[in-house]
């Protein structure tokens, strides 16, 4: 295999990266085109995955790996096989539609560039996720599809609810992302390898594992969270502040399903054991039911379509919990049949929305099919079958996932029960906006073509995808099923089954879910009602959590930082003292000082002036007279260092008490008039801490000469400074070139201090009467 | 403040001043000195030029802006560490050259002479940013 050819995982995926920088900057000098030349990445991405399907469906993944870091055994590696095909095709895919969407969504917006930047770098981020083959490598990707996403959700970043729904996505997921590492690390651990596929391997030696539990429970936590679960699914109905092309983006394909996929990817490895159906069954039973029953009284476009979506990801963990093959296989079809139809509805409400001069209740819309035929159309299609009527793939998708909900009678309802309600939701936003009457003063037009191209393509394949069912059925479903069960499995997709019970309990639902759609009204009447409860759900435990926080931040900058220079002093030196103390008291003490060097008159002489210009500092009358007292005792400093043979320091020391004083001599200027006015209290406190802390220094600075190290390390310096170095002043070496980049380190910490220091300066708040 | 004699005896003591700092920086590698105290010593030169006269004056006599100066300094030492990046070796490893200077003499000159060029100009820079500021305030 050529070498070239090896990295094409890796070309593609920066591409993808890369174009989502060069977004701006496109948009900047070709606006008509930006759309069109960024697709060019996910197009390479897409057709290069169109063409690996032969070979992944003959079992056989295509895996490349880069060693990143060699001596921690890091690497890049990337793996594609049925499950990430399955998903990467969808991401893409729908990805290219969306950036054409994008195109006619912000058209003529002036930040229509920020966005495309955005929403290009989470595609490449969630690309990231599903192509990763290193656990390190898919959290880093999974954060970013957070951190993406947290830029998307909060691109109207001058909306307050925009800000919170963003923050509140990022915190959760985040958080939730956390857990994920934390049981990441475990399971690398137990299996003895970072490398996903080997991990999967190792399934039953992780089953036995002490650490088993915690590693399901961390890993569960994670992918919840991401893929909003009860009960912390609130974050996605809040999200639909972001614009529209995001909505249908994130919360149709892709950064919601990062969890799903997480799961499928790891039920060889984690699934199969009592624990593991137990939890994920019962909190995807619990979502996929709360979700639907909560849509069922939403009037707001796109909540009614993201609560349908939480119900869904509900439904997809569920069929994972249950773990057998055939609902594995239901699951894989599902994914698809509900990217299709759910990316379809979401790109028509947010198009609905555009055209209708911002109309975003359900309610208030009808009789759009004279003025938007064709997203009438593309809406009915897509309604149709995500009610899962015949003959839509969502009738498909269903009846295999009845079919291997056979033996669980409960899971059975449960399905009718939320199958009816995505009949609803189906019908509500497939059919209700455009029939009956048009209400007055309500103006529309058809969408414009770059939004109607990706309704139309998904709209449609939602009836052909089911002609072809049995084909696609065996090229994509079948490699992913067979990838997340980890041994062959063989799916065979009818559209019509014949005559059975599941086709009745089919038929029945459909005929509850238009009962329930002719009475929607009672539900959207009764959930204004009931809304003082939603206040009392996990979003407002959300809340409490985030504003109690907040409150201990206030409550502890307020006491810690007050803004008074002295406090500040006063804190640093007090808990300076109080841990060498600590650290003194935990090494056992000292018990020496036999290596004290006789004190010389000079040194005494010396010291006891620094003294008596330590008492001036503090008794002065006058700023000046501190001022030169502190000099006194910075130029005995330097003093001291000339004598015991140290020319750099003392150098510097010199030229720092200068510096000193003119500085200070320019602050006197702005400084209030000086005069003693703490209180005697203050002041005792004051002199304590000082005692405290010189006597902490001197025993320190004794305990230093007992510890003797093996071999010092000044002698490497002096003896490679010439030779190695090149240098005869081993200070200066040690800085320029030992240390250098410690010194870099801190002449970098130096710069952020003069730019701070700077804009404290500058930015001041004007004094009173101060006019300029 | 305007004195007389502040201003003479800095006019003739500036340039000396300016010179002694360059003359810390470039004798560093061998004797006491370097770019952190040649820094120093060259923003005091302005410091005091600054107090002399003001601060319009001891700007224009700098000519850049000194945050100029000390992005650039952290720039220059950041560059000093890259001809070792490029040959293979740890970031910021010391490389050397010899620059023939006729008649059987080299000069030796080598990254971390560099750094402490970036080291010089960002103290420089910084201590001028906020004497500048502070004076400026006025």
């Amino acid at each position: 295999m050529a070498e070239w050819w090896v990295l094409i995982v890796l070309a593609l995926l920066s591409t993808c990266f890369i174009a989502a920088l060069l977004a701006p900057l496109i948009h900047r000098y070709c606006p008509k085109y930006t759309g069109a030349l960024l697709l060019a990445a996910p197009l390479a991405m897409f057709v290069w995955l169109l063409k690996q399907i032969p070979e992944i469906m003959h079992g056989h993944p295509v895996e490349q790996t880069f060693l990143w870091v060699e001596k921690l055994g890091l690497e890049l590696s990337f793996r594609l096989d049925g499950l990430s095909l399955l998903f990467a095709l969808l991401i893409s895919g729908i990805g290219m539609l969306i950036l054409l969407y994008t195109q006619g969504y912000f058209k003529g917006h002036a930040q229509q560039g920020r966005f495309l930047m955005y929403i290009t770098a989470f595609m490449a981020s969630m690309l990231g996720v599903v192509l990763a083959d290193n656990l390190l490598l898919i959290f880093i990707f999974w954060e970013l599809t957070s951190f993406t996403s947290y830029l998307l959700i909060g691109f109207n970043h001058e909306s307050e609810a925009a800000r919170k729904a963003a923050l509140q996505a990022m915190l959760v997921t985040v958080l939730g992302g956390l857990f994920l590492l934390a049981g990441l690390i475990l399971m690398a651990g137990a299996a003895g390898t970072w490398r996903l596929s080997e991990v999967i391997q190792c399934g039953p030696e992780l089953l036995a594992h002490e650490h088993y539990r915690p590693i399901l429970i961390l890993v569960c936590i994670g992918a919840f969270t991401k893929s909003a679960q009860f009960p912390f699914h609130f974050w996605l109905p809040n999200a639909m502040q972001a614009p529209t092309p995001a909505s249908a983006y994130l919360h149709s394909s892709t950064m919601v399903k990062a969890g799903v996929y997480l799961l499928a990817r790891l039920s060889p490895a984690l699934g199969g054991t009592e624990e593991w159906t137990l939890i994920l069954t019962t909190i995807g039973t619990v979502t996929f039911l709360v979700g639907a029953i909560m849509a069922l009284g939403q009037h707001v476009l796109k909540r009614l379509l993201a609560y349908t979506t939480v119900s869904a990801l509900g439904a997809m963990i569920m069929l994972l919990g249950v773990g057998t093959d055939y609902t594995i296989k239901a699951m894989a079809a599902f994914v698809l049949a509900h990217a299709f139809y759910k990316a379809t509805l979401f790109m028509l409400a947010g198009g609905i929305t555009h055209e209708t001069g911002g109309e975003t209740s359900i309610d208030k819309l009808g009789g759009l099919r004279k003025a938007m035929p064709v997203s009438f159309a593309c809406a009915l299609l897509a309604g149709l079958s995500m009610g899962g009527f015949f003959p839509f793939f969502g009738f498909v998708a269903k009846e295999i996932w009845l079919h291997a909900l056979g033996h669980y009678p409960l899971l059975i309802i449960a399905t009718v029960i939320g199958g009816a309600a995505y009949v609803l939701v189906g019908l509500s936003t497939g059919l209700k906006p455009f029939m009956g009457k048009m209400p007055d003063g309500l103006h529309a037009h058809e969408i414009p073509l770059a939004m109607r191209v990706g309704p139309m393509v998904l709209g449609i394949g939602c009836l052909v995808l089911s002609f072809v069912c049995g084909k696609v059925g065996h090229a994509i479903v079948e490699p992913a099923a067979s990838a997340i069960a980890w041994k062959e499995l063989h799916v065979h997709l009818h559209l019509w089954a014949g005559f059975n019970k599941y086709l009745l309990i089919s038929v029945v639902t459909m005929l509850i879910g238009v009962f329930l759609f002719c009475i929607r009204s009672v539900f959207v009447r009764l959930a204004g009602r009931l809304s003082v409860l939603v206040k009392l759900g996990p979003d407002a435990v959300y809340n409490a959590l985030l504003n109690a926080i907040l409150g201990f931040a206030g409550w502890q900058t307020r006491s810690l930082q007050n803004g008074s220079l002295r406090h500040y002093i006063r804190i640093s030196v007090i808990t300076t003292t109080l841990l060498v103390i600590v650290a003194f008291i935990r090494a056992g003490g000292f018990e020496t000082f036999d290596e004290v060097s006789p004190l010389s008159i000079r040194i005494t002489a010396i010291g006891i002036l620094m003294m008596f210009a330590a008492y001036g500092t503090v008794h002065s009358e006058s700023r000046l007279r501190a001022i030169l007292c502190m000099g006194v005792v910075g130029f005995s400093m330097a003093l001291l260092f000339t004598f015991f043979g140290a020319p750099d320091l003392a150098m510097t020391q010199l030229v720092i008490e200068t510096l000193t004083v003119i500085l200070m001599a320019l602050a006197f200027y702005h400084l209030p008039t000086f005069h003693h006015n703490s209180p005697k209290k203050t002041r005792a406190i004051d002199l304590g801490v000082a005692v405290g802390f010189g006597i902490m220094i001197t025993v320190l600075v004794l305990a230093a000469l007992a510890v003797q190290a093996p071999t010092p390390v000044s002698d490497f310096y002096l003896e490679q400074s010439y030779k190695g170095a090149h240098g005869r002043n081993v200070v200066n070496v040690i800085l320029v070139d030992f240390r250098a980049l410690d010194t870099l380190g801190e002449i970098t910490v130096l710069t952020i201090a003069a730019v701070g220091g700077a804009a404290l300066l500058k930015l001041r708040p004007k004094r009173k009467g101060d006019k300029s | 403040m305007t004195s007389i004699i502040l201003r003479t005896a800095t006019q003739y003591m500036f340039p000396p001043l300016i010179l002694f700092s360059i003359y810390l920086l470039l004798r560093g590698h061998h004797y006491p000195g370097g770019g952190f105290v040649g820094g120093l010593m060259g923003g005091a030169a302005f410091a005091l030029y600054s107090l002399a006269f003001d601060v319009a004056t001891a700007r224009k006599l700098l000519r850049f802006d000194p945050r100029d100066i000390t992005a650039a300094g952290l720039g220059i030492s950041l560059l000093s560490g890259l001809p070792a990046l490029l040959s293979g070796k740890a970031f910021l490893t010391g490389t050397w050259w010899q620059i023939p200077l006729g008649g059987g003499r080299y000069f030796d000159l080598g990254t971390p002479f560099v750094f402490d060029v970036g080291v010089y100009l960002v103290v420089l820079g910084v201590l001028l940013t906020f004497v500048f500021a502070l004076g400026e305030e006025k």
